[in-house]
């Protein structure tokens, strides 16, 4: 076992895990947060997709004890003070989740890929940044409308 | 009294499920744990035909954290897995158990079980059994498996065949005699693996003193699984508890009961403790069933003008190892639709089902639809070709003409409503088709590397999955069709509504609390929809075959309507008139002619609870159940055009514009029925394209995760241009028709049908699914007289 501390949507956590636990099932099953999903087991699908450090990581790719001494936020921590994140009123209003097993790592992926863009993003820019999350229910159509008007809404935000 | 607003029904009403998937709060059954439970981890045949000659746990055993490990032999079943579906009265039907005893009969059929004190100990316990297996020959192929002398799947057979299915209306053979047009085609339709987002998942709870179990499970169907849980174990129905929490994703892969539940059940009743397993992935591509797999001898007979006069198909339909609860039904599902949405005086169809040695095939998004669609609408383009017609022209000369009353085809259907060139209209407006058809023509003048084809699909299907009678009758499905539904108002006015339907991402939650919403005047945040717990909701017969909407919204209809029949007979007798003089409207009772004396469904709601002054003779609550049995399926049709471009030089695909106009009756959220076609058409665009499951010629399945089987990004797909056309269907009294199948039933065709469009003049005749790089540079070399083997 081996002794780690992470900082998780602002709560800082100590624990001992087994040296083979992947960050993704740390979250899940000690920190009981299980809104990161796992949908494969060769890094493939991006359901588990959290950011460490701000940036977007499939967390099935990562051991728990690589993660110590990090700051991660998951789905759990995107809504602040009952307010929803952008990006979730951005999927509600554009109807883009049906399942809603891909949405956290989507809308993971998607911040990280909105704060990281030099500019406006477009539809292709959208699809490309989103290749390593699948969703099989949407078809993307809704789930790139919704991040596009996310990202409109979160540049206005951060340039007033 | 509550503002109520305008009606709900017809608007996209923004979904109530989100906030907890938006927010990480929903729990899926992975999710879930139970105090004291332990892992399930099954061992799997790795090879696709073997004798077991020994199974040794003792290794697993033995190990730290290790509970039990069982074989095979150790179980004795009550009965086996429940195959609901046996289409001819003498289809070979081996029955399956939940291990192998004797004998693996695909890669990944469960041989052992193991239990440990964590995920990776199960796993670990697993890879330590030893299993002694003789390895036997393995057919994979349905024409290898049917020739003489092929390793047989089940020896007690003495044949891989399964059953042959027929049905003829007309005389067919005179009709293709005569025909100065026959036009033939072979569609492989390859083997898919569904890929629902959520891999499955299970939780067993007993409770050993009262002999009570409460199961959770990833599953489309919780009702159908617990009284296949009591056939197959002998734990009485009113003993269980199946839960279906949040599901991500099902398209027909979690329609099923599968050996893993029933073992975790026998498991929890044999150790008294509670049982978890979640399948990763890869391990999901051996052991969640397939879908689609067929090959297909199509024929159509016609006049030299292209006029139909006959079809005629024969098909072969891959089973893989075991018969799973719908396997031979499915192909059946398509089975009247091989003349699609066009006339005809003769019709016939012959599906032969196969074993093989691979993972059981059963339904997926569509199940047997959008391979006829296929089969239908690749040909008409054929015969369009042969005759020298553009692909709108054939279609249109042939649409069976518009009707609003049931109308017989000739593939035997009646069919509810239909008007095939007003969707064919609208698609068109959609798009320059007289503008696209001059830039492929300049392209291929100029000798453009990158050639413009466009392909349409003007398909017809069947959903709503009763009605009993004819499901049971004539198809000699073993279940029901109908539908329930309770709707009850609680004393402050709030309603609950509980469906025997189990959504999964359909946005059931939404579009039922619409209906009554506006059917009782209610504020549509005032209506709860509950569903998925066979403790809470009434025996219904779940969602799959598009038959949520079709068959479940008609039973909350009626459910509404008996509530407020009650609820005028309380007011009357509030108001002191007569029931007649009594009119409901927008949740209000009022007296004709005095519209200020009146009462809501709210008060009547609170009078009905105390009950402290009803009509003699009335019931307390404002409560009422409903049961629907449709008389007919429905019949969603619609037009989809695709563009592509073609790269000639590699044999690349790319969709350029892909519209779909469907017609799928009265529309309850536009918004939703949107996203079902869209996401619908991407999973068919990807099938045309990219997906394909592929075995070896020892039953090794080569596409064996989510690495090598290509599911599509969003990076290589488009967007989708959708509009719609509404005839309510003749079925149900709201008009409602399915909708979450069409997109994947529509969309092969008129995505192949346009990369053979844009490679035609070069004479391809015709391209091979899915129509990867490799497979459109083959055809492109092959008809340039290169070879291009």
């Amino acid at each position: 076992m081996r002794h780690i501390a992470v900082t998780v949507n602002g709560t800082r956590h100590e624990a001992d895990v087994e040296p083979r636990t992947l960050l993704v099932y740390f979250l899940r099953e000690t920190l009981g947060l299980t809104g990161t999903n796992v949908g494969c087991d060769t890094s493939t699908c991006g359901a588990c997709t959290v950011l460490v450090g701000g940036q977007s990581v499939k967390s099935c790719t990562m051991l728990a004890v690589q993660a110590d001494g990090e700051e991660i936020t998951t789905i759990e921590g995107m809504a602040q003070g009952g307010e929803l994140h952008p990006l979730q009123k951005a999927f509600h209003e554009h109807h883009g989740l049906q399942c809603g097993y891909c949405t956290p790592g989507m809308i993971m992926a998607s911040d990280s890929l909105i704060r990281e863009a030099d500019g406006p993003l477009t539809e292709s820019d959208v699809r490309l940044g989103l290749e390593g999350n699948l969703c099989r229910c949407t078809g993307y159509h809704n789930i790139v409308q919704a991040v596009l008007a996310a990202s409109q809404e979160m540049r206005a935000g951060s340039s007033a | 009294m509550a503002q109520v607003a305008e009606r709900y029904v017809g608007r996209s009403v923004l979904r109530k499920e989100d906030g907890e998937f938006l927010t990480g709060q929903a729990r899926y059954t992975d999710d879930l744990s139970v105090p004291g439970m332990v892992w399930m981890s099954v061992v799997r045949s790795p090879y696709a035909h073997a004798r077991i000659k020994g199974v040794d746990v003792s290794r697993a055993l033995a190990m730290k954290g290790v509970v039990a490990a069982f074989s095979g032999s150790d179980f004795e079943w009550a009965g086996p897995l429940l195959m609901a579906w046996a289409v001819t009265d003498d289809i070979n039907n081996p029955p399956h158990f939940p291990l192998a005893k004797d004998k693996a009969r695909y890669q990944g059929d469960g041989v052992a079980v193991v239990l440990a004190e964590s995920r990776g100990l199960a796993a670990d316990a697993a890879e330590a059994v030893v299993v002694d297996y003789e390895p036997l020959g393995a057919v994979t192929d349905m024409e290898a498996a049917l020739a003489d002398g092929a390793p047989t799947v089940h020896d007690e057979f003495g044949t891989n065949r399964c059953y042959t299915w027929n049905l003829t209306n007309g005389d067919v053979d005179k009709v293709f005699a005569e025909a100065p047009v026959v036009v033939k085609q072979r569609n492989v339709i390859r083997r898919l693996i569904p890929n629902a987002m959520e891999p499955r998942s299970i939780i067993v709870q007993p409770t050993p003193s009262t002999g009570q179990y409460t199961m959770w499970s990833a599953t489309q169907i919780p009702h159908v699984l617990r009284t296949a849980m009591a056939l197959a174990t002998g734990i009485p129905e009113s003993k269980l508890r199946v839960i279906a929490p949040r599901v991500g994703g099902g398209f027909g892969s979690k329609l099923q009961v599968y050996p893993e539940e029933a073992l975790a059940l026998e498991l929890a009743r044999k150790l008294g403790m509670p049982i978890k397993w979640t399948e990763t992935r890869s391990e999901g591509y051996l052991a969640t069933h397939h879908g689609r797999d067929q090959i297909q001898d199509m024929e159509i007979a016609a006049d030299e003008d292209g006029k139909i006069r006959g079809y005629r198909m024969r098909l072969k339909a891959n089973m893989g190892a075991y018969l799973r609860i719908i396997a031979p039904g499915t192909p059946v599902l398509g089975a009247f639709l091989f003349c699609g949405c066009y006339g005809g005086e003769a019709y016939q169809a012959e599906i032969t089902g196969v074993f093989t040695n691979t993972t059981p095939v059963d339904a997926y998004r569509g199940a047997g639809r959008p391979e006829s669609a296929y089969a239908i609408e690749h040909v008409v383009d054929a015969l369009a070709r042969r005759v020298g017609k553009d692909p709108v022209e054939i279609r249109r000369m042939n649409f069976m003409p518009p009707f609003d009353q049931p109308t017989q085809s000739i593939g035997g259907l009646m069919i509810d409503s239909g008007n095939y060139p007003a969707t064919l209209d609208k698609a068109l407006a959609l798009l320059d088709y007289e503008g696209l058809r001059k830039d492929q023509q300049a392209r291929r003048e100029a000798g453009d590397r990158k050639l413009l084809g466009i392909g349409f699909s003007t398909y017809l299907e069947n959903c709503g999955w009763g009605p009993s009678k004819i499901i049971g009758n004539v198809l000699k499905y073993a279940g029901g069709g109908w539908e329930a539904a309770t709707v009850r108002c609680h004393p402050t006015g709030k309603v609950v509504v509980v469906t025997g339907t189990t959504p999964h991402g359909q946005g059931g939650q939404t579009t039922i609390a619409q209906l009554v919403a506006d059917e009782l005047g209610v504020p549509f945040d005032d209506v709860e929809v509950l569903f998925g717990d066979t403790d809470i909701a009434p025996n219904g017969w779940d969602t799959y075959g598009s038959r949520g909407n079709a068959v479940g919204m008609p039973a909350v209809h009626r459910a509404c309507q008996k509530i407020i029949e009650k609820g005028r007979k309380i007011a009357a007798h509030e108001l002191e008139v007569s029931e007649s003089d009594v009119e409901f409207k927008d949740g209000k009772y009022s007296v004709r002619g005095a519209p200020d004396v009146s009462r809501t469904i709210a008060s009547l709601a609170f009078s009905s609870w105390t009950a402290h002054n009803l009509p003699e003779g009335l019931e307390p609550g404002l409560e009422a159940s409903a049961f629907f049995d449709p008389e007919n399926l429905v019949f969603p049709f619609g037009a989809h055009i695709c563009v592509v471009e073609v790269d000639s030089e590699t044999g690349r695909v790319e969709v350029v514009k892909y519209v779909a106009v469907d017609d799928v009756g009265t529309v309850i959220n536009p918004q939703i029925v949107d996203g079902q076609v869209a996401g619908g058409v991407v999973q068919g665009i990807a099938e045309a394209l990219s997906e394909e499951a592929v075995y070896d010629e020892n039953g090794q399945l080569l596409t064996s995760s989510m690495t090598n089987y290509e599911l599509p990004a969003a990076s290589e797909v488009p967007s989708i241009v959708l509009d719609r056309h509404e005839t309510p269907s003749s079925t149900n009294e709201l008009g409602v028709k399915g909708v979450g199948e069409t997109g994947t039933i529509a969309s092969p065709p008129a995505v192949v049908n346009a990369v053979v469009d844009a490679v035609s003049h070069l004479g391809v005749t015709d391209i091979e699914r899915p129509a990867t790089p490799e497979r459109v540079w083959r055809a492109i070399q092959q008809a340039k007289g290169g070879g291009g083997q």
